[in-house]
């Protein structure tokens, strides 16, 4: 399943959210009025690299070297489709 | 430890709700400060404020609430609001709008704040003032016009009960002229000056249920452009809501006087001895204190909860309304049909259908009714 948007464009964590590392829960949050999003791990290091300035490709490139992986593609992909329903994301 | 007992062991108190103050230039009927407000002792300084802040962020706390009473009240406000966004809080400041000038706008923007949460009584002039008793409703326009000015995004919050929930479209349409991004049409509780005013406050059921129609259209027509949020009634479910998500599981609320609590009303509850952060640190509150301990996991429970299927769905509902409408805090909420004290909630729906005492005149918040009550109570 491939993401509706292509792998150039440069995703950024929405205005509507603000993304931290929260120590006492050991995560990645989202906040927004009144609420809170804990993300799980992979969630959290797909969102940290949502800075606008990376493609989805240099993001899923430096996915792999840093977590020594392979064949991440797809599944940023599809976080990246969930996250852009959920209005975490925009671009 | 059983497949289904809950533990009693919290996480952080994620949520902080900083009730600045009880004073408010509001009178609004169905008022969940308590009803005795007037007999509170003096309000925290700022620097018991600011490290009370810091106590409950190194405790884990990420979401702030700064509330009241009317929060705009304070003038070290900005201050408070600077610090918590120091150190890393989601700001939320909950406010009728009154005294919020475009220069204190202007300020709470410098200081960080994340987002303003206005209230709402209603969409018609004249109903808006019956209600909160003060002419607030061209103040509410143009707080809305402001809030949206400094790039808040905006929650309105409307509480709903029997004397607006008909005109529910037009607070709709408001909320979208508005610009709100959010809406919370959030029923009525029955709690402190609401429960005095329950006859007068809760809806009929086929008023509840043409809202929630309503409700559903204009969902369906605005999509994404707001979200709507509609707070069921519990009176009309058959099981309590879980309250606060659990007795001193997220939520840690702070009074004007200090007091800590598990909820903002829990001071009511009898037989409870709760911490004050002037003499208690925010982290051994949440863990150690015997006021947020005692309703923690199942081991408080009576049987009617103990062995329920749902209990944890529910946790039993909520503690201040089983001992306001059983006489015991640790019974099953009485809206829960399987409650030995449902009769009650059952004789209020059945009051609200026949509109007894519905002639009754409204008691309104305000100091001198609140020492009348308090005096009559004592």
């Amino acid at each position: 399943m491939s993401a509706e948007t292509g792998t150039d464009t440069c995703p950024r964590v929405s205005r509507r959210f603000r993304l931290q590392w929260e120590e006492a829960q050991n995560a990645w949050v989202l906040l927004y009025p009144e609420g809170m999003v804990k993300l799980n791990q992979s969630a959290g290091e797909i969102m940290r690299r949502c800075d606008g300035s990376r493609t989805v490709s240099a993001i899923v490139a430096d996915l792999e070297q840093a977590f020594g992986a392979s064949g991440l593609a797809d599944d940023v992909a599809k976080f990246l489709e969930l996250a852009r329903g959920q209005q975490w994301i925009e671009g | 430890m059983s497949a289904t007992s809950i533990p009693a062991q919290p996480g952080p108190p994620l949520w902080l709700l900083a009730e600045l103050t009880y004073r408010c230039p509001l009178h609004c009927a169905f008022c969940y400060n308590p009803v005795d407000f007037a007999s509170s002792g003096p309000e925290l300084s700022t620097d018991d404020w600011l490290r009370v802040l810091r106590e409950a962020r190194a405790a884990g706390s990420v979401q702030c609430g700064f509330s009241g009473g009317e929060p705009m009240l304070r003038d070290d406000l900005e201050l408070l609001v600077a610090e918590a966004h120091r150190l890393g809080y989601y700001t939320n400041l909950l406010t009728s709008g009154v005294g919020l000038t475009p220069e204190r706008a202007a300020a709470l923007k410098d200081a960080g704040l994340d987002h303003i949460q206005l209230s709402f009584q209603d969409s018609t002039r004249e109903l808006n003032d019956f209600l909160s008793h003060t002419r607030t409703f061209d103040l509410k326009q143009r707080v809305a016009a402001l809030i949206k000015d400094n790039g808040w995004p905006m929650v309105m919050n409307c509480v709903i009960h029997r004397l607006n929930i008909d005109y529910i479209d037009r607070i709709i349409e408001m909320a979208v002229e508005l610009g709100a991004e959010y809406l919370e049409l959030a029923n009525s509780q029955y709690y402190s000056w609401a429960l005095l005013n329950r006859d007068q406050l809760l809806p009929t059921r086929e008023q509840l249920e043409r809202a929630e129609r309503i409700t559903n259209k204009y969902r369906e027509k605005y999509g994404d452009r707001i979200r709507i949020f509609f707070v069921v009634p519990d009176y009309h479910e058959k099981r309590p809501k879980k309250c606060m998500n659990g007795w001193g599981n997220v939520f840690l609320t702070v009074t004007p006087d200090g007091t800590a609590l598990p909820c903002h009303t829990a001071k009511m509850l009898p037989g409870l001895a709760f911490p004050n952060v002037r003499e208690m640190g925010v982290r051994e509150i949440w863990y150690e204190s015997e006021g947020f301990n005692r309703y923690r996991g199942d081991g408080w429970m009576k049987d009617t909860c103990r062995s329920c299927p749902d209990k944890e769905k529910d946790l039993g509902g909520c503690r201040c309304q089983a001992y306001m409408l059983a006489g015991d805090p640790a019974a099953a909420d009485p809206v829960c049909d399987k409650s030995p004290a449902h009769g009650v909630v059952v004789e209020a729906l059945a009051r609200a259908e026949s509109g007894a005492g519905r002639t009754a005149p409204l008691v309104f918040r305000d100091p001198a009714a609140s020492r009348r009550l308090a005096e009559g109570a004592g």
